[in-house]
């Protein structure tokens, strides 16, 4: 057979676009809800917008009554912005992933005592599903939990802790790291709590002697870097990806 | 309907040990009362509003109960010294309440009026209370039937289409929830900010802040409450308002719930215990309180056994959910609650990729509503999977729907396909509410057509959980209930008899106690 490779167009990673069946093409979807009534007009209206965020060829797949007043669309069009994919620069997590059993080894050989671990949802915040999936000893995805490590002692605080209170258990555990699990993001309430943690524990002189760690469904490790904790893990992270971080991240401190 | 071959003996069993697990928590329940109880009691007949303390718009209720305390006399009954209160000062119920509220009268200094004159006045005030509630009730009823009533309660028709509404502002709430209905739902849920339920008293007023919900104060009830009338005339069905009965307040919010007249209210009695760290005496002693004047009001409660499988395993603690469910009924009769006004809780929370998984969410959805025929039975969508990916989440939503139209739940609580990302979007919760019509609507008599194999896998995986439910009651028959939840009976949590939060609001009634709602309701 010929050779098609040369004729199969690759993506162009200097003027990246959204692929939707044939490349370059920019096709995206895009839905919202106009608070007018489903009418000629708000079709309009809503075209009018899809323009305004760039796309062209903008087509009204449908427009939904869904509610009196409140009209709904989904929209296609083609996108005419790009990014440049090679100057990207994302800032992760650098650490290597390593076992429970690798983790736990590690501790005992390099430090030879328990780490204390504690782990929190902070204030307003009464959802566990991430924390305990982090800490519980059945823990995420058939990855145990911190609980079931032999060389950590992790204490899950449950939800609704206080920075204060968070912040006095760690004194009194002398605890080596702090987890704390964000999920109601309503009015940016997580990252008011997650810097007032910060400017708590630094008032207390904290702030270097211990690990501060976030996760959460909306948070990233960039956002959690900005409220001046060390690290941030989102959707989906094991435990022992977590556990893999502090170990690797205090061996480097220890080394300094 | 298409009904499982469940083992009736293990069934009766299971009722048998509940009962006894339950009548052992009785003898400290009846013994005790708690702050939120004698708060509630206040509302109950009539004093509201709050005065200026700490910054805070302080319940009055709160500010007379607080000092009844302090003066170390509150184990009497807040009703015996505001009944003597009444007959001393002459005042009418809030003349004496504003006064004792700014430091003007001080309950515990009056002079004493004989304990069964104080008790007759007490049981005046509590009739007129009761009396209030009755024509609450009626309303209700009366509206129901003009308006007409969506709700099968032979569990017969299609599930109610039951959604959230969680703006932090009660009066846009108000806007989401006419959407609601406009697009066929059946009852609202006003979530609540999730502040509130370690919070002593109940927040005063209509409120627009809130944290992942809007604040239960009274006020909001009769916003929210004016609003869905409005709505349901409109569409032709009543609308039916939900609320929750739980945390440090629970019996005040039941008072307010009955006087505002709201339908349904999350009230579980193990619920805060597990997941909100209160104190498992005030829980059990403020869950009896509170379900009485439900059973009163007509309320249904919705217990909370679908979070027990958010946070252990959901395919291997179909069992701990069944357990609960026994208990929370036989808390529940207790409190002379019928069996139609118990939403028992369950929900489809097992792992999607999980093989079957499908047949195992049926088989549970069936057995729970073949164990408790008469209740309506409060199915909870997805939550625990879904990450974002709100195309695949709609999809689950839809694989929900159908078990629950195939399997008669009685309140469908609508996933949204943006569920763990934010509360809903006024067109998340239209579009979910749209997946729920086409299902319910497409597959209305499935159930009918269909039977389930005798050794399938459906039918023996529900007697599979029977039977581990059997196993757990007896353990906790035998260790107790506190012991149990102390070795994590349920959802993998333990607390403990003496720990978490309100245990010192709880107190060992008097010998002249005087509370006359414990007998009238």
């Amino acid at each position: 057979m010929k050779d098609y490779s040369n004729v199969i167009k690759k993506a162009d990673l200097k003027k990246l676009r959204p692929y939707g069946d044939i490349m370059d093409d920019g096709v995206v979807q895009v839905s919202f809800t106009l608070p007018v009534e489903a009418s000629p007009e708000a079709r309009e209206a809503a075209t009018q917008l899809a323009g305004k965020m760039g796309l062209t060829e903008v087509k009204i797949a449908t427009m939904e009554i869904a509610a009196p007043g409140f009209s709904f669309f989904v929209i296609y069009g083609k996108l005419a912005h790009t990014v440049d994919f090679t100057s990207i620069k994302v800032i992760k997590v650098e650490s290597p992933k390593l076992s429970m059993k690798e983790v736990d080894e590690l501790i005992k050989e390099k430090l030879g005592r328990k780490l204390v671990i504690l782990g929190a949802c902070t204030g307003y915040d009464a959802h566990t599903v991430g924390i305990d999936a982090i800490i519980n000893m059945k823990g995420f995805a058939g990855d145990y939990g911190l609980e079931r490590y032999q060389w950590l002692d992790a204490r899950n605080l449950g939800a609704q802790v206080l920075n204060e209170d968070l912040l006095k258990k760690a004194v009194e555990t002398n605890a080596d790291v702090i987890l704390v699990s964000k999920v109601v993001t309503q009015h940016n309430i997580h990252i008011k709590d997650m810097e007032d943690l910060i400017k708590k524990a630094e008032k207390m002189g904290l702030r270097d002697k211990i690990l501060f760690i976030a996760g959460g469904p909306r948070v990233t490790h960039q956002l959690a870097l900005e409220c001046g904790f060390d690290a941030g893990f989102g959707v989906n992270t094991v435990p022992s990806e977590v556990a893999s971080y502090v170990i690797y991240e205090l061996l480097k401190r220890n080394k300094k | 309907m298409a009904h499982l071959e469940l083992n009736q003996q293990t069934i009766i069993e299971c009722r048998k040990l509940a009962n006894q697990i339950v009548a052992k928590v009785k003898t400290v329940i009846d013994v005790h009362t708690s702050v939120s109880i004698e708060r509630a009691a206040l509302r109950l007949i009539g004093v509201e509003g709050a005065i200026q303390k700490n910054g805070l718009n302080y319940p009055l209720v709160n500010e007379i109960v607080d000092q009844l305390r302090s003066d170390r006399v509150i184990a009497k009954g807040a009703l015996y010294w505001f009944a003597n209160g009444l007959l001393a000062s002459g005042l009418e119920t809030n003349e004496l309440a504003l006064k004792v509220g700014a430091g003007e009268i001080k309950l515990s200094q009056l002079d004493r009026a004989s304990l069964t004159d104080i008790r007759k006045k007490a049981q005046e005030l509590c009739k007129a209370a009761l009396n209030r509630l009755k024509t609450k009730r009626e309303e209700r009823a009366d509206l129901r039937k003009s308006q007409g009533d969506p709700f099968d309660t032979t569990w017969n028709g299609t599930p109610l289409k039951y959604v959230i509404v969680a703006t932090g502002n009660i009066f846009e709430d108000a806007v989401q929830a006419k959407a609601a209905v406009e697009a066929g739902a059946d009852a609202i849920a006003v979530i609540r900010s999730t502040a509130q339920s370690l919070l002593d008293y109940m927040p005063e007023g209509a409120t627009t802040e809130g944290f992942g919900g809007t604040y239960a104060t009274q006020e909001n009830f009769k916003i929210i409450r004016k609003a869905l009338d409005e709505a349901g005339e409109k569409a032709g069905r009543y609308i039916r308002l939900t609320n929750y009965s739980s945390g440090l307040c629970m019996s005040e919010i039941a008072a307010a719930a009955a006087i505002e007249r709201l339908d349904f209210l999350l009230n579980d009695a193990m619920y805060g215990i597990l997941f909100r760290d209160i104190n498992m005496k005030r829980t059990l002693i403020d869950q009896n309180f509170s379900r009485m004047i439900i059973a009163y009001s007509d309320i249904t409660i919705h217990t909370g056994e679908d979070n027990y499988l958010t946070t252990a395993d959901a395919v291997e603690n179909g069992h701990q959910v069944l357990a609960s469910q026994f208990i929370n009924e036989r808390f529940a009769l207790h409190a002379h609650m019928r069996e139609d006004q118990m939403g028992l809780g369950h929900a489809a929370e097992m792992d999607p990729w999980h093989p079957n998984v499908l047949l195992l969410e049926i088989a549970r959805a069936q057995m729970t509503r073949d164990i408790f025929p008469k209740s309506p039975i409060k199915f909870m969508p997805p939550t625990r999977h879904k990450v974002g990916d709100i195309f695949f989440s709609h999809l689950m939503d839809a694989m929900f729907n159908f078990v629950g139209v195939l399997t008669n739940q009685g309140i469908q609580l609508l996933g949204m396909p943006t569920e763990a990302m934010h509360t809903p979007l006024l067109q998340d919760r239209w579009m979910s509410i749209k997946n729920a019509n086409y299902i319910f609507g497409a597959a209305k008599d499935l159930g009918k057509e269909i039977t389930f194999k005798r050794d399938g896998t459906i039918s023996k995986w529900a007697n599979k959980v029977l039977d581990d439910t059997l196993v757990l009651l007896r353990k906790i028959d035998r260790d107790g209930l506190f012991k149990a939840i102390e070795d994590r009976a349920f959802a993998n949590v333990s607390r403990s008899e003496t720990g978490g939060k309100g245990l010192d609001g709880v107190v060992q009634k008097d010998k002249e106690y005087t509370n006359p709602f414990f007998e009238l309701l």
